[in-house]
């Protein structure tokens, strides 16, 4: 029996080591509030991320899945909601006179794209759809750690690379060329608490943002998953002794 | 053995016993049934893959109550399931995890039926019923993984439905009539919405002769010699519904585990895009369930032709779906192909050590099934192995396990003596 | 030694007893807190509970104009109530009421009565919204379905309802305009 399990660990681990020989280096780690099984999304940092896709990142890129009132879970204040939808238009009617008419977003709203559909954000992105990201962070092999990557990715290219026109180099992106100018920059935004806005600061703190954005029940879904894990342990472990008292009666 | 059971003391008892024999049924098949007394952990698996039925029937039904089955609306109603819905997120994750673990279950009970004989006679139509089962489930996990409408729902659907375009004459109108359409498209998606909420109720029925049937023949054991004894057996309960229990206990731990720390380990992140039928993804996987038989369909490559001539009588397309349900459908004939009257595996020197060969070609196909066939596994800087000819191998040994190796096995291995009975070889042992 | 031996016996049977009714009662608690979600995940969801409050414009209804808006899903009839009609209402304070309240109770300014156009009885809305429609024996509002009449305050005055039109939550967010919910 021994001799069987070890063949099928062996056999489980080439197959876990033999991707890892197959495909690009994965991104390099980062350490992240909300990674392990205590982790929580550092509040400050989700306020500096908001901020960066805020000034920065909204300009072409949609947070569709999450509405102004969401904001409230992560600090914002129902004043400071109800401001940050107030920046925006959105669409509504018809009204009483059977005509659409254009008024402020309201919490309840959705955060407001900044095209109002695919074919004027490929216009204004030299024919590239700049992708939604409330789920990026999911929808990227290596998450958090892929997406910081590309955002800190942006560094020289190397003398044999051959980028398109149009196009610039980035170091984690499958094929290197990608179509998102550097968004970032050191100072490009001024953080209100003072934090210094360097460009792996940045980008830490909008991954942050982004992955509460993709993942937003993820403190609740921790936090119950501890409870959930402590009691099952317990209750296994009376059950086990339960099994035994009740087969010791087998001589 | 049958000595008539006195009648139940509590008259409230009689009374209805007497006019729907529920609480006679309930002790004379989960109380009293007479189980082997040396059963081991592997036995657990099919109350586990029971208890993993209902959790999936129940999670699917409190989805389905706010799911929306169109192109246009499946994908945000799933995101609003994880977002708004009290609880969506531990609803959705549950159900997505619990079809890996079903699996998981359901495999390792095939196993342990491959391995100790549990499909010699009398228990061929058990092990029929079984392989229903999974055939049922795959069906059932195939249509589910498309309900999302991301892009691997959608390419998987096309991929997988556009096999069926191999079949010779008419599969070029089946796939239509499966589609309801000229692609896969909202009346694709309405259907397999249907039909997946169907067909795990067609399961259970199937359970239930499944148990029907075990209960006629009763159960294997890790020694493959049917009870001769009293002594040779135990009541269900409190023996087996405590260690079920237990089971239950640890299977949950791994199961929840997942699904609260690491609920996307064994999803594919594409899916996390809404479906685009006009971009294809680079890299089109199916859940690890499936990766086998992937595998094994990419792995014909060669046309059947009639020699010198240029007349294709089977083309590697249809090859490869042949050989993908053939991989299954091959299990029916296990009983004649495993023909040797030794049950257990315990006491079939050669067989053990095949077997375990078995199951780690499972798991090649498995990995092979996870890799693109064009692309080679490194052995050194400069040398590599195709993933298709990894797979090929391993596809052809599948095939020889059962065709030649078993069969062979049956003929000319000579097994370890077997214990008198039951209770002799656990008596022996302390 | 009979008796030690029955002694250990019985000593070890009220363990295992303790311990399977121990074991019994954590894995009740753990079914029962289990169970909470699926029941709460029928429950409304954040969306729907966010949709709950509504602005309305009073500026283009006129002295005796009703209209009716629509809030969660059910229908609001705002009533700008003619001198008359205040009147009416607040003279039958006293009167015989099966849901005693006050008019001053249900209303923030007089001239503005704002209910729930739901009948407390089976749930029909009432006729009274139209000029044209029949408003019953007070002035208020009529259910065609079973006869329940309402008065200018919205209290049941005759027929089987039991309670008077439900006023909901709202607040004048400025002179003209209210938001309810």
């Amino acid at each position: 029996m021994s001799r069987i399990r070890s063949a099928i660990a062996l056999a489980l681990a080439a197959l876990v080591a033999a991707p890892a020989l197959a495909e690009e280096a994965a991104p390099a780690k980062q350490d992240w509030s909300f990674s392990g099984i205590f982790g929580t999304y550092d509040r400050a940092a989700l306020h500096r991320g908001f901020q960066v896709y805020h000034d920065v990142c909204s300009a072409c890129h949609s947070l569709s899945r999450v509405r102004y009132r969401d904001l409230q879970e992560i600090g914002f204040s129902e004043d400071e909601v109800k401001a940050l939808a107030a920046e925006k238009k959105v669409t509504d009617g018809p009204n009483d006179q059977g005509q659409m008419f254009e008024r402020p977003a309201r919490p309840a709203d959705a955060i407001v794209p900044p095209f109002s559909n695919e074919q004027l954000a490929r216009l204004a992105n030299n024919g590239a759809l700049p992708p939604d990201l409330s789920l990026i962070v999911k929808a990227r092999k290596g998450g958090p750690d892929y997406v910081n990557a590309i955002l800190t990715g942006f560094v020289d290219a190397p003398p044999d690379a051959k980028i398109p026109d149009g196009m610039f180099y980035n170091a984690a992106f499958p094929g290197h060329a990608i179509a998102m100018p550097p968004p970032l920059a050191d100072g490009v935004v001024t953080y209100a608490d003072k934090t210094p806005a360097t460009v792996p600061q940045m980008a830490h703190d909008v991954v942050t943002f982004l992955n509460w954005a993709a993942e937003p029940e993820l403190e609740a879904r921790k936090k119950m998953g501890l409870r959930v894990m402590i009691y099952l342990v317990l209750l296994t472990a009376m059950l086990y002794a339960v099994k035994r008292k009740v087969w010791s009666k087998l001589h | 053995m049958a000595a008539p059971t006195p009648p139940p003391e509590n008259a409230i008892v009689r009374w209805i016993d007497s006019r729907l024999p529920i609480f006679g049924f309930v002790k004379h098949h989960l109380q009293d049934y007479p189980t082997p007394r040396n059963l081991n952990y592997l036995w657990n698996f099919g109350s586990i893959a029971g208890i993993m039925l209902v959790v999936m029937i129940l999670t699917g039904v409190l989805l389905a109550m706010q799911y929306t089955a169109h192109v246009d609306l499946a994908f945000n109603s799933v995101e609003r399931i994880m977002r708004d819905v009290n609880y969506g997120w531990l609803l959705r994750y549950l159900h997505m995890n619990g079809g890996s673990f079903f699996f998981a279950a359901v495999y390792l009970h095939l196993l342990r039926g491959m391995y100790y004989g549990s499909f010699k006679a009398p228990r061929e139509i058990l092990w029929w019923l079984g392989i229903i089962i999974l055939l049922l489930m795959m069906a059932t996990a195939f249509m589910g993984y498309v309900l999302p409408w991301g892009q691997m729902s959608y390419w998987a659907a096309t991929v997988i439905t556009n096999l069926l375009s191999a079949i010779p004459v008419v599969g070029n109108d089946i796939v239509t009539w499966l589609w309801g359409g000229f692609s896969v498209d909202n009346p694709t998606l309405n259907r397999f919405y249907a039909l997946h909420y169907l067909l795990p109720f067609v399961i259970f029925a199937v359970v239930f002769v499944h148990l029907w049937a075990l209960h006629t023949v009763k159960s294997n054991n890790p020694l493959g010699i049917e009870p001769k004894k009293q002594q040779d057996t135990i009541p269900f309960h409190p023996y087996y519904t405590v260690k079920d229990l237990f089971g239950f206990g640890m299977f949950f731990l791994v199961y929840l585990a997942v699904v609260f720390f690491a609920p996307n380990l064994l999803a594919e992140p594409d899916n996390y895009i809404p479906a685009n039928s006009l971009v294809t993804p680079a890299h089109i996987v199916p859940e690890w369930y499936f990766l086998p038989y992937y595998a094994i369909l990419r792995a014909v490559t060669i046309n059947i032709s009639i020699p010198f001539t240029g007349i294709v009588l089977i083309p590697a397309k249809l090859g490869g779906v042949i050989a993908m349900f053939g991989s299954i459908l091959i299990l029916f004939f296990l009983p004649w192909l495993d023909s040797s009257p030794i049950k257990s595996g315990r006491f079939r020197p050669i067989f053990k050590q095949l077997f375990v060969l078995f199951v780690v070609d499972c798991i090649v196909l498995g990995w092979v099934g996870a890799n693109r066939p064009d692309e080679m596994l490194m052995m050194g800087p400069d040398m590599g192995i195709p993933y298709l000819m990894i797979g090929q191998v391993a596809t052809l040994y599948y095939f020889g396990h059962f065709f030649v190796l078993l069969p062979l096995l049956a003929r000319f291995e000579k097994p370890r003596p077997l214990p008198d009975s039951i209770s002799a070889a656990a008596s022996g042992q302390g | 030694m009979a008796d030690t031996v029955g002694k250990t016996e019985q000593a070890g049977e009220t363990r295992r007893d303790f311990l399977i009714l121990a074991t019994t009662a954590v894995g009740v608690v753990g079914a029962a807190a289990a169970l909470w979600p699926f029941i709460d995940t029928m429950n409304p969801a954040a969306d729907i509970r966010a949709l709950s409050s509504v602005d309305v414009d009073l500026a283009p209804v006129a002295v005796g104009q009703r209209i009716t808006v629509k809030w969660r899903g059910k229908p609001v009839f705002i009533d700008h109530r003619t001198a008359e009609e205040i009147s009416k209402a607040q003279q039958d304070d006293k009167a015989d009421l099966r849901d005693p309240a006050t008019d001053a109770s249900r209303v923030k300014k007089p001239e503005w009565l704002v209910l729930i156009g739901i009948c407390t009885h089976l749930g029909c809305v009432p006729l009274g919204q139209k000029p044209t429609d029949p408003r019953g024996d007070w002035g208020g509002w009529f259910c065609p379905c079973h006869g329940s009449t309402y008065d200018t305050s919205g209290r049941i005055r005759k027929g089987p309802a039991p309670r008077n039109l439900e006023v909901p939550d709202y607040v004048f967010t400025t002179d003209t305009t209210i938001k309810i919910g």
